[in-house]
């Protein structure tokens, strides 16, 4: 078992480097010089060839980029060239909002995925089993900005539950936490759960007629642990699988999310840092996103090294 | 709770003839249910085994001999429409409900499958489907559950039988996993093993062993079988009695070696000489003509009529099962003992 955890962490070094090699790479070989993009249109060629020395942007690229590498290493990531502070501590402050709205919208997608694909699987082919389908279909097609306005519309502005946008931290306490997150992780994680539903759905029907289930209920077991136990063992894998899909997308996906109800997260900052030319803070924002997705990734492996044995002698 | 794998009082290895019955089947009928209405796939199936003896369920794929067992067990799709009273151990299981049978799985009838590798969870070890039985059916707990499990695949002659219990089953050979199995559904006492094709698949040498190891258990603890198979050879050397099956229908039953050695009913002929035998010399086997219909083309009369070759006009109307000489057969012209 820790023979193959090890393994895997090997193996989520490339995770993390591949992306940040490739974001060094765009953002230098771009057009538009962030020197110039920093200082205007009123700056003169000395003024900018100034700031250039001072970033390090008249270096061969190969020397920017031994350069790039210590400062991961190191952990020193610069300054940011808009915001003229550390990018270590610009980072936090907008990761552990995504990284939030990611946990919540997964564990949302996952509560309702799991619950309406066993639900339909247990009534195949009856009304229940289509009206989930459809639904999920449904969940599917539609965009999540979409999803957030409708949302918004019914939760906030009519209904009054939910503030319209905003953010409250969790030190701020559980509920305004939780008033303040609801309808971002539902809208974002409601395409997923449609996805996981439709998962979960064909993998509980796949398993139940598997032979070992019909032996599990000759053997005189009730039907709640044979479901629960014995074939959600092997059917929730695929569905582990879309979580985990599902999570990578929504770290990286949850921009228009973020501008919808104004939430001050790493997506958001990206964006606005790739228009400004911020390099640092780009790259920041990049190996942030990697390291959640490699240590997500490793969470994924575990859960499938703990459900199938199999996995862990291989 | 109830009867235990343990050695058995003397009085209860009674001879067989004497012996208590433990399952009757009365005119077992099943149909699923589709979009077109219901579709016949066994008729009237009527058979009965005792305390301590082996009966066989004979016939082609697709004959009904596996849909028959599963609706003894009370694991029948959910659209199958069961007609017909099953006995067990004196009492009319037949029209109790889906939870009251599931009780009876494993307390009373024990169930083997044809390929163990899959008929044991994956990712469960071994030891936790031994004792999650063994826990839920005779209330025992955890350490208990985990020493009579480690009793009982040792009693089926598996070695290091506590490293067994911690594995899993894609780590154990065919053989062990069969093993496995037959402890599993000895696990709860019962009285009856149903055994679906248990060697089938099975390497030939492996084949013998495990059917030793069926045979010990039934004389060991008395049990009643009901040996679903294919294989006519086994059937003589394992069974007292069989019940051929051709398209739904109980076509021949008797004592076993009456079958075995003459056969009333020209479908059992036919599956006797399609069978390679040792002794006489043939250089050619006789295979039985066409193919067993599908599930809602049998033919109004005898089933086995269009292959028949004494079939005549008489076969168009259907014929009840009835003795001739020493077994029980459904057929116009049966044939006489040779």
């Amino acid at each position: 078992m820790l023979r193959y955890l090890g393994k895997r962490f090997l193996l989520i070094l490339p995770t993390i480097f591949v992306p940040l090699i490739l974001v060094f790479l765009l953002l230098r070989l771009s057009p538009g010089d962030p020197a110039g993009m920093m200082l205007g249109d009123q700056a003169t060629v000395e003024q900018i060839a100034a700031l250039r020395n001072q970033l390090g942007l008249d270096q061969p690229i190969w020397v920017q980029f031994l350069l790039w590498l210590k400062g991961i290493v190191t952990l020193n990531l610069g300054d940011s060239i808009f915001f003229r502070e550390p990018v270590m501590q610009i980072i936090p402050r907008y990761a552990g909002v995504t990284i939030m709205l990611t946990l919540v919208a997964l564990l949302l997608a996952v509560a309702i995925g799991v619950t309406m694909g066993l639900l339909s699987a247990m009534n195949r082919n009856k009304p229940i089993d289509r009206g989930v389908v459809t639904t999920a279909v449904l969940g599917i097609s539609l965009p999540e900005f979409w999803f957030a306005l409708l949302l918004i519309f019914i939760f906030a502005v009519t209904l009054r539950w939910f503030p319209v946008a905003g953010y409250n931290p969790p030190s701020a306490g559980v509920v305004a936490f939780a008033s303040t997150i609801f309808l971002p992780a539902l809208a974002l994680g409601v395409r997923q759960s449609a996805l996981m539903t439709r998962m979960m759905r064909s993998s509980m029907l796949d398993v139940l007629n598997e032979p070992y289930i019909t032996t599990a209920r000759a053997q005189g077991l009730p039907e709640s642990k044979v479901i629960g136990q014995y074939a959600m063992r092997t059917a929730a894998m695929p569905v582990v699988t879309v979580a985990g899909l599902s999570a990578g997308y929504m770290l990286g996906g949850a921009v228009a999310i973020e501008i919808i109800f104004a939430l001050p997260g790493l997506g958001r900052m990206l964006v606005e840092a790739v228009g400004r030319r911020d390099y640092p803070l780009v790259e920041g924002g990049v190996l942030t996103i990697s390291l959640v997705l490699a240590v997500l990734n490793l969470a994924i492996d575990l859960i499938y090294a703990i459900l199938d044995p199999r996995i862990r002698y291989q | 709770m109830t009867a235990h794998p343990t050695p058995l009082p003397a009085d209860r290895a009674a001879p067989v003839s004497q012996a208590r019955t433990v399952l009757e089947v009365e005119n077992l009928s099943l149909s699923l249910r589709n979009a077109d209405g219901l579709l016949p796939i066994v008729t009237d199936v009527s058979f009965s085994i005792r305390q301590g003896e082996a009966v066989a369920l004979v016939g082609e794929s697709g004959c009904g001999k596996s849909i028959t067992a599963s609706a003894i067990m009370g694991i029948a799709p959910e659209n199958a429409v069961i007609d017909g009273t099953i006995t067990l151990n004196g009492k009319v299981i037949s029209g109790l409900s889906a939870h009251e049978r599931r009780r009876l799985c494993g307390r009373h009838m024990g169930f083997i499958f044809q390929e163990p590798m899959t008929a044991l969870h994956p990712t469960l070890s071994i030891g936790r489907q031994m004792t999650d039985t063994l826990r839920h059916n005779l209330g025992l707990g955890h350490a208990e559950a985990t020493n009579r499990a480690a009793e009982l695949l040792d009693r089926v002659g598996i070695p290091r039988a506590r490293d067994i219990l911690k594995g899993y089953v894609h780590e154990l050979s065919g053989g062990m996993r069969q093993r496995v199995m037959i402890a599993l559904a000895i696990s709860c006492g019962p009285s009856l093993i149903i055994a679906d094709e248990p060697t089938t698949a099975l390497d030939v040498t492996i084949q013998a062993q495990v059917l030793d190891l069926l045979e010990d258990m039934r004389r060991e603890l008395n049990l009643a079988m009901l040996f679903i198979t294919h294989d006519l050879e086994v059937v003589g050397d394992f069974c007292e009695k069989a019940v051929v099956m051709y398209a739904g229908d109980v076509v021949e039953r008797g004592r076993s070696a009456d079958i075995v050695g003459a056969p009333t009913h020209p479908y059992a002929r036919g599956l006797i000489d399609a069978v390679p035998a040792h002794d006489d010399g043939r250089t050619r086997l006789t295979p039985i003509l066409g193919t067993v219909p599908p599930v809602g083309q049998w033919p109004e009369g005898c089933r086995f009529a269009p292959r028949c070759l004494r079939a005549d006009s008489k076969c168009q109307t259907r014929p009840a099962l009835e003795r001739h000489g020493q077994t029980d057969a459904r057929c116009w012209h049966p044939l006489e003992g040779n």
